[in-house]
């Protein structure tokens, strides 16, 4: 079975470290957050200028002027700090974000990335994806494996314009964990009850699978 | 004697010498901590063919987009826009150019820009459309853009308190883009919630210091939220 969002949400918090700054994209990534275990600390980034995002507001603590990037209505946590724009983008570009997930349209090989534009289709911009990926060193894209149609999204070159070149090193889809190195994308978990042969079949860009590939594991 | 008074009386005051053609930097994100009321003097001012760089377009109706309504900017800086129909279709109809510029970028931008730094490096848009026609240099085996600063003729910015003096501080994530755009502007003007006296805000607090504020104006705000996220209450 492929992953639920709420599965891969799980899987990537699987990925979190005590102590880590995490920059969260909007959508599956931002589901991430409701898995961070319970003995351990992580700091939320919110490129807006917010660091130490906390829950969403009640009623009556709602303020129009305490936002994330995704515009949402937030709360600030225990120990948070607000900054400016240009702050903001000094921890990401500055390479002191310990974690970020975001989202994409394809990945290939060579670790670049497209996901903000389809030619043709209303461009309405790239925010700060393009300084997210060219500033972090640990980035896990999330995805679905292939589009609706059936087309791999794990490509030997990405089709559509790029958000970042070769800054990609993790990817969970709905049917894998894979890593990419050395032009090639690197099997190294699947979903569970998902066989190779279909991953093999939806994956475009070179795929090495090792012997062993073994299902991912959910508490 | 005015001394470091920065206080003007009315909205109209605050936005004299608003010229078309003119380049306005405005703070805010999303809607969030962005000068309202001053974007509305300058849609009643009629001035046109204004380009405007600010990390968003606004909404129809609200911020921004009023300015849209009377087809009163011909160019937008931004990073993230098309959260109104008459945004996509004036862009879509060539009455309207956008550049669009990584959030970072832009926010780099205004802040060299009133730095006095003419361009920067960065390593975001290499490999991308934002690279095309852009220097690149390595530096330590890695790829970077040159960036060019911007300046505006006007800066208009949303603050919480000010004193006269132009010393100003944000509220919460309302801070954003405007303590930047604060500081790039020839002229910058700052509506706040209050006005308060000499010495009431603490100096080390100040988050924009009265040196980049030209002019200091009251306001009322009403703050619309764009997305209201709240949690279920038990």
């Amino acid at each position: 079975m492929a992953l639920t969002r709420e599965q891969m949400a799980q899987r990537v918090a699987q990925e979190l470290q005590d102590g880590f700054y995490v920059n969260l994209g909007i959508g599956i990534p931002t589901l991430v957050a409701n898995y961070v275990p319970d003995n351990m600390e992580v700091m939320l980034q919110s490129e807006n200028g917010l660091l130490g995002m906390g829950e969403f507001p009640t009623e009556e603590t709602i303020d129009a002027d305490m936002i994330n990037a995704g515009k949402q209505t937030v709360t600030a946590a225990k120990g948070a700090s607000i900054f400016s724009s240009a702050e903001s983008f000094a921890m990401i570009r500055g390479g002191h974000v310990d974690l970020t997930v975001l989202g994409a349209f394809e990945v290939d090989v060579h670790g670049n990335i497209a996901s903000w534009m389809i030619p043709n289709k209303l461009i309405k911009g790239m925010g700060g994806a393009m300084d997210l990926v060219a500033g972090a060193e640990n980035i896990i894209v999330t995805m679905t494996h292939a589009s609706k149609s059936g087309e791999s999204k794990l490509l030997a070159d990405c089709s559509l314009p790029l958000t970042g070149k070769g800054c990609i090193k993790k990817v969970l889809t709905d049917l894998a964990w894979l890593e990419i190195e050395n032009g090639a994308f690197i099997l190294k978990e699947r979903a569970p009850g998902v066989s190779v042969e279909e991953i093999i079949e939806k994956t475009q860009g070179k795929l090495i699978v090792p012997e062993h590939v073994p299902e991912m594991v959910f508490d | 004697m005015a001394g470091f008074d920065k206080i003007v009386a009315s909205y109209e005051e605050a936005m004299a010498g608003l010229e078309n053609g003119m380049t306005v930097l405005a703070g805010g994100f999303g809607l969030c901590g962005i000068p309202e009321n001053l974007i509305a003097e300058i849609q009643r001012k009629g001035t046109s063919g204004l380009t405007v760089v600010s990390n968003n377009c606004g909404v129809d109706g609200f911020g921004l987009g009023l300015l849209l309504e009377k087809k009163q900017i011909s160019k937008m800086i931004s990073s993230y826009v098309g959260e109104n129909a008459l945004f996509e279709k004036q862009l879509l109809n060539g009455e309207l150019e956008v550049e669009l510029t990584p959030q970072g970028t832009l926010a780099e931008k205004m802040r060299a820009g009133g730095a006095g730094i003419p361009a920067f490096y960065t390593a975001t848009g290499v490999g991308t459309p934002v690279a095309e026609g852009k220097e690149v240099k390595v530096f330590n085996g890695r790829e970077y853009l040159l960036e060019e600063a911007i300046v505006g003729d006007f800066a208009i910015v949303k603050g919480w308190k000010a004193d006269r003096y132009g010393n100003v501080i944000y509220r919460h994530t309302a801070q954003n883009f405007n303590p930047l755009a604060a500081t790039a502007g020839k002229i910058t003007v700052v509506e706040v919630e209050e006005i308060v006296e000499v010495g009431e805000l603490d100096p080390a607090h100040i988050h924009t210091p009265g040196i980049y504020v030209n002019r200091v104006v009251l306001g009322t705000f009403e703050k619309r939220i764009e997305q209201r996220t709240v949690k279920p209450t038990e």
